[in-house]
């Protein structure tokens, strides 16, 4: 086990982000403390109460998870399509570290980062609403599972991707739209057919609606469902990258 | 051979896109040596350094480091081995200091800021620790990277056209560095376009064109084995045209006239001398210098490409 190289990539990212950190944190944490501002101190206190919580509350979960989902998967590809733009990789592929030493380093920073900027977020959130917690150690372990399965999905896009674009693509055009409808704002209760059946399609539903439970105890899909999509967004993408690893694919000629 | 630290055997690939950029290679590198891969761009001597590294996938055979498959036993192959890269690929934003640290942990070695130390300073690079990489000349870049294949200490150093692009005077401070690399007990393989570089720093030479090493030998055996020599006649006269009396063997007349040239196989058992200079005698082609001169690998190495071409 190469313990030294795991925790060279991982600090070596750690500090590429520090680099940046206007751009991966503090930016990720405006933007969604003006969702705060806007809809729940502004124009919150106008709306109805959301499944018994008001509505400035109950946007704090989701919000938190969109910036979460956005900027994991940014991350992680980034942190691996870069060497391969620049042609870096050759040390990494090169080095005496087996394909999960390599994941554990980049997905391991990546998700340090993703549940970093959750808590500043949640932090800066208590600033404009009221936010409680309910399960708090739940709360915790379900941000580590869906940063997890995200910058896995994140690792393997970054792989698969040829140029800047396709690396953009999933992340803005993919997760973001499916986040936004993904019971961020409303209860799916509180939709007429046939958008409430089309909405329990979206797997990212589970995971703000999980994710919300561990704050307010209340949750529009069994918790269990939500553990069987946050399983499955680890499984599917690590299944991904172990097939890659195996092939070579675009990563070795 | 016993003392092979690095054994390829039958190594062979074939991208994907059908080109077959190794057919078979068969090379035994001896510990300690300098080896040198000479071959014309495309010869696939990179391939056959980039699967030794493990960044490339050999479609067929295999590579042994110390006895150890280098696959099976990754781990301790690849921490033997040291890379320098024919691309200058750095992260423009790391400093000095920091990527040639990183490089020393990624290969599992714990910190050791005396030893990074010690590679900046013999690399002329201490100066420069704080800069980051983006704010160097291609010179710099290239000891950088040296300096980051060497972080972990490795024993066998493959260096892919360490000399491509750089300065003279760089090009003569890479030689000593990888003499002196070499006197500390590093195996040392180098490919390079540039005979001289070969000449000038290899015990062995080996000659890879087409996927296939087509020449392999200690730098004096080679040319000896494939080597001709020239004999050069400066005649009393000069003359128009080559006497149709020595058409049997092939002389050339250059200088205009003055001088004859034929070239010969040293290692035959005849080389047909005395013979030729007994004809010039029954001719009344008087002479006043003779003189040989041994081909140098330049040459070889032309002879060897333009066969290629022939075939």
């Amino acid at each position: 086990m190469n313990v030294q190289g795991v925790k060279s990539i991982y600090r070596f990212e750690m500090a590429r982000w520090g680099r940046t950190l206007w751009q991966s944190l503090v930016t990720p944490v405006i933007t969604t403390a003006l969702y705060f501002l806007v809809f729940g101190s502004a124009i919150g206190s106008r709306m109805s109460d959301m499944a018994g919580i008001p509505f400035g509350s109950f946007i704090v979960p989701g919000l938190i998870l969109l910036s979460v989902l956005t900027q994991a998967l940014m991350n992680a590809s980034f942190g691996i399509f870069f060497p391969k733009f620049t042609g870096t990789i050759y040390e990494i592929l090169s080095a005496p570290l087996s394909p999960i030493e390599t994941v554990t380093a980049y997905v391991g920073a990546a998700a340090t980062k993703a549940v970093i900027l959750a808590l500043v977020t949640l932090a800066t959130a208590t600033l404009f609403v009221d936010v409680w917690v309910t399960h708090p150690l739940l709360m915790v372990l379900f941000l580590i599972a869906i940063s997890i399965g995200f910058c896995l999905m994140g690792f393997a896009i970054g792989i698969w991707a040829k140029n800047f674009e396709q690396l953009q693509v999933i992340p803005l055009l993919v997760v973001t739209p499916l986040t936004f409808l993904g019971g961020v704002f409303y209860s799916v209760n509180a939709i007429g057919e046939p958008w409430r059946t089309v909405t329990l399609l979206n797997p990212i539903l589970y995971l703000v609606a999980g994710y919300r439970w561990t704050f307010f105890g209340v949750s529009d899909v069994p918790v269990w469902a939500s553990i069987a999509v946050m399983a499955a967004a680890i499984l599917l993408p690590l299944a991904a990258i172990v097939w890659v690893f195996r092939t070579g694919y675009r990563l070795k000629s | 051979m016993s003392d092979a630290i690095v054994r390829i055997e039958g190594l062979r690939k074939a991208y994907a896109n059908g080109v077959e950029a190794l057919k078979g290679v068969d090379l035994d590198i001896r510990k300690g040596e300098i080896l040198a891969l000479l071959g014309p761009n495309g010869a696939g001597k990179t391939t056959l350094i980039n699967i030794v590294c493990g960044i490339v996938t050999a479609t067929g055979g295999q590579v042994l480091v110390d006895g150890k498959n280098w696959l099976q036993d990754f781990r301790s192959a690849r921490t033997r081995i040291g890379l320098v890269p024919q691309e200058l690929t750095t992260d423009a934003f790391e400093s000095v200091w920091a990527t040639v640290s990183f490089s020393r942990g990624l290969f599992g070695k714990p910190r050791d800021d005396a030893k990074v130390e010690e590679i900046l300073k013999r690399l002329t690079l201490w100066d420069k620790r704080k800069s980051e990489m983006r704010e160097l000349s291609g010179g710099m870049k290239r000891r950088v990277m040296i300096a980051k294949a060497l972080a972990h200490e490795p024993d066998i150093l493959f260096l892919d056209e360490p000399t491509a692009g750089v300065d003279v005077e760089l090009r003569r401070d890479m030689w000593e560095l990888v003499r002196k690399l070499r006197a500390d007990g590093t195996t040392i393989i180098l490919t390079t376009h540039y005979i001289e570089e070969a000449e000038e720093m290899a015990d062995r030479v080996g000659v890879i064109r087409k996927g296939e090493l087509v020449a392999l030998g200690d730098k004096k055996g080679l040319m000896a084995q494939l080597g001709q020599r020239t004999l050069k006649i400066t005649l009393d006269d000069p003359i128009s045209e080559v006497p149709s009396g020595l058409s049997e063997w092939g002389v050339a007349l250059e200088d205009e006239g003055h001088t004859l040239c034929y070239r010969f196989d040293s290692h035959a058992e005849q080389t047909g001398i005395p013979q030729l200079m007994r004809r010039l005698d029954e001719l009344h082609l008087g002479w006043k210098d003779l003189a040989t001169h041994q081909s140098s690998l330049e040459d070889i190495f032309v002879s060897l490409v333009h066969e290629e071409r022939a075939a």
